[in-house]
């Protein structure tokens, strides 16, 4: 059987997580991998959790929000930028594919485009194969 | 706390779920979880009777927490969280699984979603174990409203609103109220007089003891919440003193200096101190500073000199005022497309190419031709065509149907048939006639003798190949019922252009916090439940700014908005988010980095305590806070990281 990677969603519910419900009412197809956690704004998301999610399973963790410029709580949205670049950076140095964590920006009226991110970062970490811990 | 008891709720959503989710495969999972005491599945949990179902199990088997998985929260957590609090649980002891949008409507795979149902649904129920239960805090609505944009949208809402003697502000920023339709001569499919209908309205808004009309002016910054809201306008200088103009039109027509009429698109001149339209509300002129003579070169003074009443101002500055209201009804309308690009169809280059707007002003009678359908050169055309969806349906352009053109370009051929000899001819692709008695209306036009000619034209082109081609210009198009292409040598052409977004609606969307469609439009809260509210609590859409439609229903839709903020108005208050973030005083190590990275300043430094500390009523529950403290001291309610963790294993099962 196939490897099918674990995927954990964070979504911000103003923009991203209606985009995936847009998805959904159009009826637009991808990968079942995803699991999505709302939170109200992508700034809500520590980096821990997303260091936690690798921990506890998941062979990858995408993070959405808002575009720059359009988060309803005004600039949550370039907070989670400037710490998703620098837990990137540690991501590295402890030897994490660059590949298994990402940020992007999904709007509510953008569902096809949440499909294909989902559909692109689902292929990604398949390739990357299952997240091994090492102790 | 009590030990938690937890109740799950399985929907089927009819066969929305249960097609593709083994439903009884979820329901006997989640029956096995640790706390659930009961697990059933439904038809339509959301139905009065699955409701009630949860109500009697609350009730009957002490249940102090819920779990439905069914739909988004988005559609249905107020739903349900009603539904426990009428059972007499906190409404905050509730958690949703979305097993639709998320599961069945994005997978045919039976077992793959069965498997991401149970995975949502774990999650849920983990979740819902260390839920606390919250209390929505409420605060007063400002009773007065800002409209923005002074078209039949804004204009019927400022008056619904007004005439319940509640304070409206209806800010426009061109000189007069009024929008497209004031632009228009006739209403289709009536035929009514655009102006007769609307300037009664118009009327009443400028004498209107609830309305205070702020014309020429822009909204410069919007800040605060549904009820307490903020905004900063700018109240353009006129020139012309208000108080003191009589609207004699003394100085218009002393003035020397024309420019191109922005009303009548350029078909027109208007002078350098205007109104734009006589039957302008307010009826006060404004000196358009780009090309008055005194401001250009120091000289003139025209106006200043005849004016008996002293009105002339030419030190006026712009006034910037701050406004307390307690909601916002958008109505800023739409752009006409400009099919200048569509270089095919000689817009521009032939000067007897028109769009439909400038059409409208040629038919108004008191526009530039005094309603007299006339060529450039003053003669009558003898014949015309009218070509359907420019700039819409169109993937190079316009994707959607702009709705009105249709219509438009039938009440054209009416009135083309009634005012001269000519030929008509429409090219459509399909003719979309859905409104109330518009059907109809297409009937009696096409009984007219106007030819409808099925295709897509290719080009309008001066290139004569016969002697009865010469001096005209030929609509070259295949119709597609005849299945040849054919050749209308016409004197006139009129686009069919579409309605699009205002060129600023990124802008202006931003500035409300409105998120936009694909297509540019301001979205509304939910497609067919809420087509009147955004995504922002207190700010509403009415008219084209939402997506493009006719008169009826922008009226019914500012009517609606208006009926909205009646109803908070009238309630008096709003909860606010209850999920708000809290400092714990003994772990705050009074860092301060919360301190700057809060949108809202609602976050303080205690110095006697050397703490932050949160103003509950300025917080919006984002989390950022909390996600940035390096002592752990912020608890997010609602959204607390022990809740988030455990939720994330859940769904790693």
């Amino acid at each position: 059987m196939s490897f099918e990677p674990k995927i954990v969603g964070f979504l911000c519910n103003w923009c991203s997580y209606a985009g995936a419900d847009l998805c959904g009412t159009s009826r637009v197809q991808y990968p079942p991998n995803i699991r999505i956690i709302r939170v109200m704004c992508s700034g809500r998301v520590s980096p821990l959790f997303i260091l936690k999610a690798l921990s506890a399973g998941a062979d990858g963790v995408l993070v959405l929000g808002c575009h720059p410029g359009d988060c309803h709580y005004i600039e949550g949205n370039y907070k989670t930028l400037r710490r998703m670049t620098l837990l990137k950076k540690m991501l590295a140095q402890l030897g994490i594919e660059d590949g298994r964590v990402r940020l992007d920006w999904v709007s509510a009226s953008e569902g096809a485009r949440f499909a294909s991110i989902v559909t692109e970062m689902t292929e990604k970490v398949k390739a990357l194969g299952p997240f091994k811990q090492s102790s | 706390m009590d030990e938690p008891r937890i109740g799950v709720y399985i929907c089927h959503c009819g066969l929305n779920i249960a097609d593709v989710v083994d439903v009884e495969s979820v329901r006997n999972y989640a029956a096995m979880l640790p706390a659930v005491v009961v697990s059933r599945d439904y038809k339509f949990v959301c139905s009065d009777p699955g409701q009630n179902m949860i109500k009697e199990d609350i009730r009957n088997l002490h249940l102090n927490r819920v779990v439905v998985a069914s739909c988004s929260p988005r559609m249905h957590e107020p739903t349900f969280r009603r539904t426990v609090q009428e059972a007499g649980l906190n409404p905050y002891l509730f958690q949703m699984a979305n097993i639709r949008e998320h599961c069945s409507w994005v997978t045919g795979d039976r077992q793959a979603a069965t498997e991401k149902a149970k995975a949502l649904v774990n999650a849920a129920v983990r979740r819902v174990y260390y839920h606390e239960p919250l209390e929505a805090r409420q605060v007063p609505v400002n009773p007065n409203t800002l409209i923005v944009g002074g078209g039949i949208a804004g204009i019927q809402a400022a008056l619904e609103i007004a005439d319940s003697q509640h304070k409206v502000y209806l800010v426009e920023r061109d000189p007069s109220i009024g929008g497209h339709m004031i632009q228009f001569d006739k209403t289709f499919p009536t035929l009514d007089c655009s102006a007769c209908i609307l300037t009664p309205k118009m009327t009443s808004v400028g004498t209107h003891p609830y309305i205070e009309l702020l014309t020429y002016s822009e909204i410069e910054e919007i800040s605060g919440f549904v009820g307490n809201f903020k905004a900063r306008i700018r109240k353009k200088a006129r020139y012309v003193d208000e108080n003191k103009c009589n609207g004699c039109g003394t100085c218009v027509a002393k003035c020397p200096w024309k420019v191109d009429s922005e009303f009548d698109l350029g078909l027109s001149k208007r002078k350098a101190i205007y109104t734009p339209f006589p039957q302008a509300v307010p009826n006060i002129p404004v000196i358009d500073k780009e090309h008055c003579a005194y401001f250009l070169k120091g000289t003139c003074r025209a106006c200043e000199k005849f004016c008996q009443l002293n009105a002339i101002d030419f030190n006026q500055t712009d006034e910037i005022l701050e406004l307390d209201v307690g909601n916002i009804i958008v109505a800023t309308g739409y752009d006409v497309f400009d099919p200048t690009p569509i270089a095919q169809y000689g817009y521009k280059k032939f000067p007897n190419v028109y769009t439909g707007l400038e059409f409208e002003r040629i038919c108004n009678s008191v526009g530039p031709t005094n309603g007299r359908i006339v060529l450039r050169d003053g003669s009558e055309p003898k014949s015309v065509a009218i070509i359907h969806c420019v700039g819409s349906r169109d993937e190079n352009y316009h994707e959607y149907c702009s709705r009105v053109c249709c219509m438009y370009a039938l009440k054209y051929s009416h009135l083309i048939k009634e005012r001269t000899n000519a030929q008509v001819y429409q090219m459509y692709i399909d003719m979309r006639c859905f409104g109330k008695a518009y059907e109809e209306f297409y009937k009696r036009v096409s009984n007219e003798g106007v030819n409808f000619i099925r295709g897509k034209v290719a080009e309008v082109t001066d290139r004569a190949i016969n002697e009865e081609e010469k001096g005209k210009l030929i609509v070259c198009v295949e119709d597609t019922l005849l299945g040849k292409i054919v050749r209308v040598p016409v004197d006139m052409v009129i686009l069919a252009t579409a309605l699009q977004p205002r060129s600023d609606v990124a802008q202006v969307a931003r500035l409300f916090g409105i998120t936009q469609t694909a297509d540019g439009f301001f979205m509304e809260r939910h497609p067919k439940l809420d087509p009147v509210a955004t995504m922002t609590d207190g700010v509403f859409v009415a008219g084209c700014c939402q997506g493009p439609k006719d008169i009826p229903d922008t009226v019914a839709q500012a009517s609606a908005a208006a009926a909205r903020v009646l109803a908070l108005i009238s309630k008096g208050k709003v909860d606010l988010e209850a999920a708000t973030a809290v400092i714990d005083e003994q772990q705050c190590s009074g860092c301060r980095i919360c301190n700057s990275l809060c949108p809202y300043s609602a976050i303080s430094f205690l110095e006697e305590k050397k703490v932050s500390q949160i103003n509950e009523a300025l917080c919006k529950g984002c989390g950022t806070c909390v996600a940035a403290c390096p002592s752990g001291a912020i608890t997010h309610r609602q959204f607390t990281t022990q809740q988030i963790t455990i939720e994330l294993e859940g769904v790693l099962v």
